[in-house]
């Protein structure tokens, strides 16, 4: 068994408003950072998750985020691993 | 009647729902703490609104795993009546007893006001002592109440009929104005395909007597209390 560091990162789905994301977009346009076409706020979860693969930390992450950690109907979610720790 | 209402950590309706349910209906309701995993002799059971878990997550989906939930959630497989209030409507989401989820307002602030909601299904053993189209003012107190859901839940809600209340504006219209927090198609509640788990935002509980402001939440619970005496409708 190895520890993985896991990172899930958690976004609203595409095509679904996003109050959050729209606020800061326009606060960035409004304090004159010009070019911004599309902000999405979501969140980071780091793990650290004993397994036997790499192939195994990160399907245990896909399994933690269907059951707990993103909502199917709001939220998509990637998973990142950083190697072994 | 006898009614469990859970509390969980971080729930602060509950006592409200007691209140409205022995006080002012005259029934029987008790607390039941969320570690514990039987519900007790109850004929129905609410989860009250509030913040469970400090919404940490996604609200109520923390809640959504406490151990009482197994219990709740074969107690509304088996037809038992399940009503979730704000924060319940959350779990009852999260815990897919109900299509769809609940987002941030489109505000980006946390209201508490009074909202104007009109029933449109007056069929449900929660409504049926309202008017159809009849139209309450009701209680909002929640940042996270911004219903949606895919087109094809959607759908099957509006031809079942089961969207049960929609927030409308001084006309009655369920307009873009009129809607309080930016749900889809101006949702304020919904019920389940058997029609006994209602969730919904707005709290009937906090309107049960005109002193409070409004008395129209209190047919909720006088609806619930004829149905399981066999007046109802549903």
């Amino acid at each position: 068994m190895n520890a993985y560091q896991v990172e899930v990162r958690i976004t609203p789905r595409v095509g679904l408003l996003d109050p959050e994301g729209n606020a800061v977009q326009h606060a960035l346009t409004s304090l004159e950072f010009s070019g911004v076409e599309d902000v999405r706020v979501g969140k980071l979860i780091r793990l650290r998750v004993q397994a036997d693969s790499e192939e195994a930390a990160r399907s245990a992450a896909d399994a933690m985020c269907r059951r707990l950690l993103a909502n199917p109907v709001t939220e998509d979610y990637e998973i990142a691993l950083g190697g072994v720790r | 009647m006898r009614v469990a209402i859970i509390t969980f950590p971080g729930s602060n309706c509950d006592y409200d729902c007691y209140k409205a349910i022995n006080d002012v209906l005259g029934a029987e309701a008790y607390y039941r703490w969320h570690r514990e995993t039987d519900l007790g002799d109850c004929d129905a059971v609410i989860l009250p609104g509030g913040f469970s878990y400090g919404d940490y997550l996604r609200a109520g989906a923390i809640a959504r795993f406490s151990p009482i939930m197994d219990a709740v959630i074969a107690f509304a497989k088996r037809g038992g009546p399940l009503l979730g209030i704000c924060n319940g409507f959350q779990v009852l989401c999260e815990s897919g007893l109900l299509p769809g989820a609940l987002v941030k307002n489109r505000s980006m602030h946390f209201q508490g006001e009074t909202v104007r909601v009109r029933v449109d299904n007056n069929q449900t053993m929660f409504t049926h002592l309202y008017d159809r189209n009849e139209i309450l003012d009701l209680h909002i107190a929640h940042g996270v109440g911004n219903y949606v859901a895919d087109e094809e839940s959607l759908a099957r809600l509006e031809g079942d009929g089961r969207i049960v209340l929609r927030y409308v504006d001084e006309r009655g219209v369920p307009s873009d104005a009129g809607n309080a927090n930016g749900s889809m198609h101006n949702i304020a509640g919904i019920i389940n395909e058997e029609g006994n788990v209602l969730g919904m935002m707005p709290h009937p509980e906090r309107s049960v007597e005109s002193l409070l402001g409004s008395a129209d939440g209190l047919p909720i619970f006088q609806s619930l209390a004829a149905h399981l005496s066999g007046a109802g409708v549903a």
